[in-house]
């Protein structure tokens, strides 16, 4: 049983009227705390506590980390991290050539891909100048924000 | 034919909205839910729960075998598809036809009719509405023809695309060839559809749009909303009913998107887009939306209607229950989306665990939500995680009742749009009424001078 935005109002219109500031309600499936906020109106907040009634067995899959993307790197290279958690894409749209391969240079400002968080999408820069040598996230899996993308070998002191 | 049970195959606030409508009614609800959302507010409200697939949505949400699936499973007989993700898809109101499940929407016939952009603009025509200048851009040489019509800028927008998605501005004959080619790789991309077209671009236009029902023989009008305040084609703040418009024009717009049905013969809940030009006080078909909106809650709150009832209603076959003589607007509604996303750094995503939700209540109050405290918002799906809805005797009653309200709302643990809302009410521009889509993003630039956005 769930409480509608009607019922909340219903709460808040019998506290009105009898001069109560606040009232707790706890229930097995729910809690509800009204409150007067001053001049400024009343709050409301509310929680259910009922589990899901989930039909079946069905266990959620549960997302396999990609191990590589974990693993250490090699000695002198640099890990690319999306700037945020979200989905990794090489290309700038499906078929189309990724942004950069195994054996490109990079610089900073070089976009190595796309990660798209909650439909927006940013562009992930390599953010240090050198060659790619390894993808450790593939086109379309999912980056925790400390994922590594992909791995650079940073290029020498010389510009 | 009665639904006893419905599917809800979707999401987010709009799955814990239709739930609330199937209770109230005595519907059974059941939850299609993907593994990211199996402990979401929606699914602790919903009947029961029935598992649709992995996180991402291509492998859930959007996969119209494995909703009917999941309703078969469950032995519902009715499917509710929100907005979004299927709800316009033909192929999952096929599915349900074939599998003899009622799909709370139009008909696979209007689906197609509206989904194609260009189709739906032949049929508004035919109904009698006027378009934008524009027409379809089949090569180059097709195109240029058109825009020597439309003249420049003009927007090229993609058939399959709407909402805002897939539209590409050319200011001058020299970008055309550059952005056409680009327009037309990514509608094939995005949308499986590489045709274009090219409209007129309005610079100073109103995105306002009238709100239908039908039955499939007569329909009515709920009136109309605004949803002007934009960023990037996605709506932030919509009203209803849309300021500074003349009565004349508001009955015009009714009639138009009426004509619009009554060519269609449409049934369910479906909303007439138009583009309103500020300065000649005229309107243009822009596209028609066959579902039930985001927005449509400021609808609700000046006709007093339960539209994701009426939409249930229909969908099982009833007569409209409703004349338009029966239909009054009482007062004035407005609609704050709040999204978790920060406004001060470009609106970037702020997925993340809530840790507490406190929203304001009272007369004229609403907020739909999907989130709690300790809830989680995947990053695998929109960013909206509240509506306020506030009803005021008038606008400007509306919005300082907003303004407290914004006050009180307090949503932890993630961050949110809740100050952009603020700054935005307390806008003159704005707060005067009619403001056009272009308006956001100059308010925008106003407050990335020196003194910055705290």
């Amino acid at each position: 049983m769930d409480l509608t935005p009607d019922d909340v109002r219903d709460v808040v219109r019998a506290l009105d009227s009898s001069g109560l500031d606040e009232l707790h309600l706890e229930l097995a499936d729910l809690t509800l705390t009204v409150r007067r906020e001053g001049a400024a109106g009343w709050t409301a907040e509310h929680r259910v506590l009922r589990e899901p009634a989930l039909e079946g067995s069905a266990e959620p899959a549960v997302a396999a980390e990609p191990e590589r993307a974990r693993a250490a790197l090699p000695d002198g290279t640099v890990a690319v991290h999306p700037p945020l958690l979200g989905t990794f894409y090489r290309a700038p749209a499906p078929g189309a050539p990724p942004f950069v391969d195994v054996g490109d240079a990079v610089d900073e400002e070089t976009v190595i891909g796309i990660v798209e968080t909650m439909k927006m999408m940013t562009s992930v820069h390599a953010g240090v100048r050198g060659t790619v040598v390894e993808f450790r996230t593939g086109n379309g899996e999912f980056a925790d924000a400390d994922a590594v993308l992909l791995v650079v070998e940073p290029a020498g002191e010389t510009p | 034919m009665r639904i006893r049970r419905l599917l809800v195959a979707n999401r987010g606030e709009i799955a814990a909205r239709v739930i609330r409508t199937c209770a109230r009614l005595g519907i059974e609800s059941v939850l299609a839910a993907s593994d990211a959302d199996l402990d979401s507010l929606p699914a602790r409200c919903a009947d029961r729960v029935v598992r649709l697939g992995p996180a991402p949505a291509a492998q859930s949400y959007l996969d119209p075998a494995a909703v009917v699936r999941a309703a078969v499973v469950v032995g519902a007989d009715a499917v509710h598809p929100g907005y979004g993700f299927l709800s316009e898809n033909p192929a999952l109101a096929t599915a349900c036809d074939e599998a003899g499940i009622v799909f709370v929407g139009p008909t696979v016939a209007s689906l197609h009719a509206v989904g194609d952009k260009l189709t739906a603009r032949s049929h508004a025509v035919a109904a009698g509405l006027p378009v934008v200048p524009g027409g379809e851009a089949a090569d180059l040489a097709a195109a240029q023809a058109v825009a020597a019509e439309v003249g420049y800028p003009l927007l090229v927008k993609a058939v399959g695309g709407g909402g805002g998605r897939g539209m590409k501005l050319v200011r001058s004959a020299e970008e055309l060839p550059g952005t056409l080619a680009l327009a037309v790789s990514e509608a094939a991309a995005a949308f499986g559809d590489a045709r274009v077209y090219l409209e007129r671009y309005v610079a100073s236009g109103r995105h306002v749009e009238v709100q239908v029902l039908g039955d499939g023989v007569s329909a009515v009008a709920l009136g109309d909303r605004d949803c002007s305040v934009q960023r990037r084609y996605q709506k932030l703040f919509e009203e209803a009913p849309a300021p500074a418009i003349p009565d004349h024009v508001h009955a015009d717009m009714a009639a138009a998107a009426l004509a619009l049905a009554a060519h269609l013969g449409y049934r369910g809940l479906g909303t007439v887009e138009l583009l309103y030009d500020r300065d000649r006080q005229t309107f243009s078909f822009l596209e028609m939306n066959a579902r039930i909106q985001v927005e449509h809650p400021v609808t609700e709150m000046v006709t007093g209607l339960d539209l994701v009832a009426e939409q249930i209603a229909v969908a099982e076959g009833l007569p409209l229950r409703l004349r338009q003589e029966d239909i009054t607007l009482t007062g004035h509604a407005v609609e704050c989306r709040i999204n978790a996303e920060d406004w001060a750094d470009d609106f970037r995503p702020a997925p993340g665990r809530i840790e507490r939700v406190v929203l304001p209540a009272g007369d004229g109050i609403r907020v739909d939500t999907h989130v709690q405290g300790g809830s989680v918002v995947p990053p695998h799906y929109d960013s909206l995680l509240a509506k306020l809805v506030v009803h005021g005797t008038d606008r400007a009653d509306a919005l300082a009742r907003a303004r407290a309200a914004l006050e009180l709302l307090r949503i932890d643990g993630v961050v949110t749009t809740a100050p952009m809302h603020r700054a935005l009410l307390d806008d003159d521009e704005f707060a005067a009424g009619g403001v056009d889509t272009a308006f956001f993003e100059r308010f925008l630039a106003d407050r990335r001078q020196p003194a910055g956005v705290s």
